[in-house]
């Protein structure tokens, strides 16, 4: 059978367990396929083939004696941010050029469990700081549907890796929206569950009360059931929340009449593209003939602090959080002197990139003595106020919509010297973040040739009503059927 | 406002008064370490072996919350008559070390466990309060061993075994007047824990760490001159030494009109001397921030309850209990219930002596026991450094010798003799005195005999004694015991003496 690469999950367990397909089969023609067209997208920071034809064979086995679950034996990719016991986890720096971690990252061990297949690792921006993976401190990923685009970031290895049918799904890790906007600009389905939803143990941190899994995908089912398999409580991460994990592939019930839909009016920005702005009209009427009841009024009035808060709040934490990487125990080092202080600042200024060392030195500006409370102190406050217009929101709404991103991809190059731009690129996702809500970004069209991300907003806990809505509106338009022809 | 100063009219020198805070740092004794699941017991084991990728925070891993340490730390608080508030939480203080895994700690900044405690301290047959200021909770750091090549070049290794530790930090206010109020209040703090069962209170292996306060100003004065901070004091005589000697130094600097560095200094006990180490004008900014990898913590009343209704008997309790119950006088009372383990001891000698036969008055056998423990069985720990829970010494070997005492198979002078041979070779009383032949004499007949001879060599003696001199009976009494080895039984040997010589 050709062109197994481009099954979904669901598609491809049917035929597993069938036994249609084997799993090495279908594990050789991703690999085939990732191997033909990854010279060009440059997803993969490694691939983990013989591995991967092993856990396979496994699966098949396992398919043999009527054990699979739904991933099983089904190839997937990991963003590089995520430890995997024995394979090198760089998380896109040099700093962890040569890092192998001696343990499983929570949702690494979930899926190893499933007999999961993981074909490489993802390419990212360095410690998931950036919008266009033009940080990786290795090379810059290449948008599918134009190669001379950038494909979002951070996770933009793992987006472009399912665009371009080199995997059938993948994981990416979202901090300010590093898993939606690379998934609106390659046309795929990305989401950033409720904070808590998911462990974070073995994410390797960014900024660690934002931070969050979750699965990148070519449609909302296969997103429903990567969330089935990720979800629930892990002792290791207190964050965690011991709430029962439904089955998230029942509430895609394809009725959302009477649903309510909020369109909240800061979100549609100024600097937003026409060819943006006319998608999202097209899916408010949409909804409309859905059944959907829409609400043009809904205002989150605090959103418009919410990038100040953001980039006061998440590099204060990564300023903790990077602290470790000194050279004394793992990782880069520098050598080349006998003062230990000299060593340790010396591989610091090496072992990072210009990004990274922006935000630890935002960061430890913000927590400074005579700093705190006017920065620090007064984003937590900022993100109170953002929460509780998300909770006033929600009194009236089911789900919010609006874009995922103001833009479409943008060229390579375009904004890599201009962070505040590039910080743009997350207005829309950020405060989702901030608030800990859940989102979820969809193929919703295209402008300029390149998609069109819409990006639906849930409740704290709310996957179900939020992937009700979005698989609804998937359902009923054909965007998540389309596929670059990479060239 | 103006500050008086006192000042001796005639000399023309400043009086001054000393004020002293201490802040200790006590690993706590739980199973496995604050933040994983390593195991807390890492003493003598190989370096490196007791750690996980948590404690040596490896990319990835996240804390989570050793609840016993929790626990451990409110009963602690309440002990020291602390207010738990309904929530604290944890923060990361943040400082590059090589011996600090993560770079940063994770410890408790504005909404500590416990706050506004106190421990009383008994100075000079008075009683006095010194405030707590809080009871907190954090981690240790890995320990660092600093070694030269043979060419003579320095390097130095981690041992992570210590890293993630549980340690709890205890602040104490500036309400100390003197080195040997700081003494005390370490002793009394050091017992509490002890009894609390949290910590082993041994500051030799570092478990149990105190860093000083110490700043002097004129007498009366409210203001505080530069503070001095000084560490590195391994043992609770450097402490008192330590501040002594910095005492001095001040009071000197002042009084050739210098000023006092607000500085950092630390102990070189082999010195005797504090040397500077920083000023505070470098002092870290540790940027504290809430940690977001743990919740906050909250604490019910019931919860908190529950815990102070199991605490167990404090020292304080328990010095009431000895004096009123055992009549013991406060100074015995006071140095038997400074250490959990001697407590206990005396406690099971007491139980013990109550069941054996003998002396029927409880209060005489407490103070005997009281007097053999306080006395020539301190003397002996202390000089061969053993703790009294590993001695060979049990307390039923103690009570069996007194039993023997009282049974007058044992003299009381040859006791201490005996004592020795059971401490150093964990033999009970009666097989020392038996393998000895140490038994004591208490029949008349073989002792009158000895009897006669001490009386025909000392005719001096014999003719005070006729004049009336009672010190000549002891004296007579003495050789008798000395020409017997110690074995004649004194109070038969007098009865004898006083009847052959027609006594009075």
């Amino acid at each position: 059978m050709n062109d197994l690469h481009r099954l979904t999950i669901h598609e491809a367990h049917a035929l597993l367990k069938d036994k249609k397909v084997s799993s090495v089969e279908l594990t050789r023609s991703v690999l085939k396929n990732l191997e033909a067209v990854d010279s060009k997208v440059r997803a993969c920071m490694r691939l983990t083939a013989d591995t991967a034809l092993e856990s396979a064979a496994a699966a098949d086995k396992a398919i043999a004696r009527g054990k699979a679950s739904v991933l099983t034996g089904v190839p997937m990719i990991i963003k590089d941010n995520m430890c995997t016991k024995g394979v090198t986890t760089t998380c896109g720096s040099k700093m962890l050029e040569n890092f192998i971690p001696p343990y499983d990252a929570h949702v690494v061990e979930k899926l190893k469990a499933a007999n999961a297949v993981i074909v490489a690792k993802a390419n990212m921006d360095e410690f998931a700081m950036g919008s266009s993976t033009e940080n990786s401190a290795f090379f810059t990923t290449h948008n599918p549907w134009k190669l001379d685009c950038v494909p979002g970031g951070s996770s933009g290895g793992s987006a472009a890796s399912v665009a371009a049918d080199e995997t059938i799904y993948a994981l990416g890790s979202d901090t300010g929206g590093s898993i939606r906007q690379p998934a609106g600009f390659c046309g795929v389905v990305g989401l950033k569950p409720t904070y808590g939803r998911v462990s974070r143990f073995g994410l390797v941190a960014f900024a660690s009360s934002l931070d969050q899994i979750g699965p990148i995908t070519k449609d909302v089912t296969d997103c429903a059931i990567v969330l089935n398999a990720i979800a629930g409580h892990d002792k290791r991460d207190s964050t965690t929340v011991p709430l029962g994990v439904p089955d998230y592939t029942r509430a895609l019930t394809k009725d959302i009449r009477g649903l309510r839909v909020g369109v909240p009016r800061e979100y549609l920005v100024e600097g937003m593209q026409p060819g943006v702005r006319k998608a999202i009209e097209a899916a408010i009427i949409q909804f409309e003939k859905l059944g959907a009841k829409v609400d043009r009024k809904v205002s989150l009035p605090n959103t418009r602090y919410g990038l100040a808060a953001y980039y006061i709040l998440a590099p204060s934490e990564a300023s903790a959080n990077l602290a470790r990487y000194d050279g004394v125990k793992y990782g880069y080092s520098y050598r080349d002197t006998t003062s230990m202080w000299e060593a340790m600042e010396k591989t610091r200024q090496f072992g990072f990139g210009a990004e990274v060392k922006r935000r630890i030195m935002l960061g430890t500006y913000a927590l400074s003595a005579g700093y705190y409370d006017a920065y620090y102190l007064k984003a937590q406050k900022v993100r109170t106020l953002i929460r509780q217009d998300f909770d006033k929101a929600f009194d009236s709404c089911d789900v919010l919509v609006t874009p995922t991103s103001p833009t479409v991809a943008f060229k390579i190059g375009e904004k890599a010297d201009d962070p505040v731009q590039m910080y743009l690129s997350d207005v829309c996702t950020l405060p989702i973040n901030i608030a800990g809500v859940p989102g979820v970004s969809i193929p919703a069209g295209f402008a300029d040739g390149l998609p069109v991300g819409l990006q639906f907003i849930g409740k704290h806990f709310g996957e179900e009503t939020l992937l009700r809505a979005a698989h609804a509106y998937e359902q009923a338009t054909p965007w998540h059927t389309m596929k670059p022809a990479i060239a | 406002m103006k500050h008086q100063c006192d000042t001796d009219i005639l000399s023309g020198v400043v009086k001054y008064e000393t004020v002293i805070g201490l802040e200790v740092h006590s690993q706590l004794l739980t199973v496995s370490k604050m933040y994983c699941s390593c195991s807390a017991d890492y003493a003598s084991t190989p370096p490196n072996t007791h750690v996980c990728p948590v404690c040596m925070g490896l990319p990835g891993v996240l804390p989570t919350i050793n609840r016993r340490a929790v626990e451990f730390t409110v009963m602690t608080a309440l002990a020291l008559n602390c207010s738990i508030p309904e929530h604290a939480k944890f923060d990361r203080k943040n400082y590059p070390y090589p011996d600090l895994m993560k770079g940063y700690q994770i410890s408790q900044y504005d909404k500590p466990m416990s706050v506004n405690g106190y421990l009383v301290i008994d100075i000079e047959g008075r009683k006095k309060k010194v405030g707590i200021t809080r009871v907190h909770l954090e981690e240790d750091v890995a320990k660092l061993l600093h070694r030269t090549t043979p060419e003579g070049e320095s390097y130095s290794l981690v041992d992570i075994n210590r890293a993630g530790m549980p340690l709890m930090e205890i602040v104490s206010e500036p309400d100390m007047n003197s080195p040997e109020e700081a003494r005390l209040y370490l002793v009394k703090l050091r017992s509490i824990l002890q009894y609390l069962g949290v910590s082993t209170g041994n500051m030799e292996e570092g478990s149990f760490r105190c860093d000083a306060n110490i700043s002097i100003r004129p007498e009366g004065s409210k203001e505080f001159l530069g503070k001095v901070e000084v560490k590195n004091m391994n043992s609770f005589r450097a402490v008192y030494r330590a501040l002594e000697f910095e005492e001095k130094r001040q009071r000197e600097v002042l009084d050739t009109g210098g000023r006092i560095t607000q500085e950092t200094r630390g102990w070189v006990d082999e010195k005797g001397i504090t040397v500077s180490q920083r000023s505070k004008e470098y002092a870290h900014d540790y940027r504290y921030f809430p940690e977001p990898d743990l919740p906050p913590l909250a604490f019910s009343r019931e919860m908190v309850e529950q815990v102070r209704a199991a605490l167990p008997e404090l020292p304080e309790a328990k010095y009431d209990r000895f004096v009123s119950g055992y009549s013991l006088t406060p100074y015995d009372a006071g140095l038997l219930t400074d250490s959990r383990p001697l407590a206990n001891y005396f406690e099971e000698c007491v139980g013990l002596a109550g069941k054996s036969g003998g002396e029927k008055d409880i209060a005489k056998k407490a103070k005997t026991i009281s007097n053999w423990l306080l006395g020539d069985f301190t003397r002996l720990l202390n000089s061969s450094n053993t703790r009294i829970e590993a001695s060979n010494i049990k307390p039923w070997h103690l009570v069996e010798m007194f039993d023997l005492v009282d049974r007058g198979t044992l003299s009381g002078p040859l006791a201490k003799t005996v004592f020795e041979e059971m401490f150093s070779s964990g033999k009970t009383a009666s097989a020392v005195v038996a393998e000895r032949g140490l038994v004591q004499i208490s029949d008349s007949g073989e002792l009158a005999i000895i009897v006669d001879k001490v009386i025909a060599d000392n005719d001096k003696a014999i003719a005070d004694y006729r004049a009336g001199k009672e010190a000549s009976l002891t004296f007579l009494i003495g050789q008798v015991m000395k020409a017997s080895r110690g074995k004649a039984n004194p109070a038969v040997v007098r009865k004898i003496i006083v009847d052959k010589l027609g006594g009075n």
